[in-house]
């Protein structure tokens, strides 16, 4: 059982998806695990055949607790061997990178193309944000149809967030924020700026494009985040019992928001090696999953920094709460019409106010206000991103 | 299509969007970001779902228009 937080204690086992004698590859969903975050789909970080299930489905067991043996890699799958902090962190931080992201996607769709599913009901699904591998199938040997994407898309209306259990995830907010504020000693950092540049930038690119083709200002600023702490490397990984790690790869975590309460930062992994376009699709990709309750184990065990955005309809400025074990967030208002100084004149401008969260055991205010310089560089200089 | 027709489409696309969003008790006049707690990857979904569903284009500079019902059923009766 993979501690996918650093609070999380037991989970229960809901579903198997790979069974004795199935071939596995890195990277491929293996099971899905009930915890206090809501339904997360378990990876498997080796590649090899499934020997032996060691946990029956609905069985609820600590973290550590083997779950199943895998031959040929001489590991139990999910163990976590290590404490819970260690085993929150399945990242290969010091993996070899640059393969990393076409890798990646490959073993996603590796994961998904076992699916059996006809082309219009795999449309349809995209379409409507379901996966479909998560929809019983009555078509020619159990291949999921459109009439059953329709029919899961009914029931996903009457029973929302099947996946979430919204008590649960409150006390995995307040177990992971109360470790944060008792033993992170934060320090904060505030810059406003003129965001002109930045929002010409998506019109010019968005004006021309279909609408799935577009950006929204959000994706700007992650990246700008993840190539600004690639050169920052004290606010982009972990704090552990002997000391800080820096990660290599920059996972930027992305606090999304839940209606009706309740809140997630799962990563989107290797952040600064998506172009703009990629990052809107997994953005938005994530953002669906995680409000439907269907994100894995890796994107939520492995953010080395997060970005928390107030969108369109917020307030100026906030200031964010460090997830443990990372050691920086990094927060960013609603853009606001203010007057501004603009070539010794007062103009109206939309100003955007990003703010720090600095854990002070391993990094100081001198080099964060650097830190946020480098994003307001970025921002206005879109044509880096 | 009639406006009717529109609406009824307008509030299936919200609710394949936002499931637990209460669009029957949402005025055409309310603003559906405040009302139903909708942000701007809601709104940038429901532009895609509308498009592809109309077959039309709405230009990113007229996602504006969509945030009220009374407003996206005027917006796309002139555009279908």
């Amino acid at each position: 059982m993979p501690s996918l937080g650093a609070d999380m204690e037991a989970g229960t086992l809901v579903e198997w998806l790979k069974w004795p004698g199935d071939q596995v590859r890195r990277g491929d969903i293996v099971a899905v695990v009930e915890t206090e975050k809501g339904a997360i789909e378990v990876e498997i970080f080796e590649d090899g055949t499934v020997e032996e299930l060691l946990v029956a489905e609905g069985q609820k067991v600590p973290v550590g607790t083997p779950l199943a043996r895998i031959a040929g890699v001489g590991v139990d799958v999910g163990a976590g061997a290590a404490p819970p902090q260690a085993a929150a962190l399945p990242v290969p931080a010091a993996a070899p990178a640059p393969a990393a992201t076409p890798v990646k996607a490959a073993e996603v769709s590796t994961g998904k193309k076992r699916v059996r599913a006809s082309p219009a009901a795999r449309r349809l699904a995209a379409e409507r944000g379901i996966d479909v591998g998560f929809i019983q199938g009555s078509g020619p040997g159990g291949a999921t149809v459109r009439a059953d994407v329709e029919r899961a898309s009914r029931q996903a209306r009457e029973k929302p967030r099947a996946g979430i259990d919204l008590s649960q995830m409150r006390r995995a907010i307040a177990a992971a924020m109360a470790r944060s504020k008792r033993e992170i000693p934060h320090y904060y950092l505030s810059h406003s700026f003129d965001a002109t540049a930045a929002r010409a930038a998506i019109e010019k690119f968005n004006a021309g494009q279909p609408p799935e083709g577009r950006l929204l200002l959000g994706a700007l600023l992650v990246k700008a985040t993840a190539l600004a702490v690639h050169d920052f490397p004290e606010f982009n990984g972990f704090f552990e019992p002997d000391g800080f790690r820096p990660s290599e790869a920059i996972h930027v975590g992305i606090a999304i928001a839940i209606r009706g309460g309740g809140l997630a930062a799962p990563a989107i992994h290797d952040t600064d090696r998506l172009s703009l376009p990629e990052l809107m699709v997994r953005m938005r990709d994530l953002v669906g999953r995680v409000r439907r309750g269907g994100f894995r184990s890796s994107e939520i065990a492995d953010p080395t920094v997060t970005v928390s955005s107030l969108g369109e309809r917020g307030v100026e400025a906030l200031l964010p709460v460090i997830y443990p074990p990372q050691v920086a967030i990094i927060g960013f208002g609603t853009p606001l019409e203010r007057p501004w100084v603009v070539d010794s004149a007062v103009a109206p401008r939309p100003v955007l106010t990003v703010t720090l969260a600095g854990d002070h055991r391993v990094s100081d205010g001198h080099r964060g206000a650097l830190l946020l310089r480098r994003i307001e560089e970025l921002l206005n200089d879109p044509e880096r991103l | 299509m009639t406006r009717e027709e529109l609406r009824a489409a307008i509030i299936e696309e919200i609710g394949n969007i936002a499931p637990e969003a209460d669009t029957a008790r949402t005025g055409d006049d309310a603003d559906l970001r405040e009302a139903l707690d909708l942000d701007s990857m809601d709104i940038f979904n429901l532009v895609i779902a509308l498009s592809k569903r109309l077959g039309v284009d709405i230009p990113d500079a007229d996602a504006g228009r969509l945030v009220t019902l009374r407003g996206a059923v005027d917006y796309l009766a002139r555009l279908t």
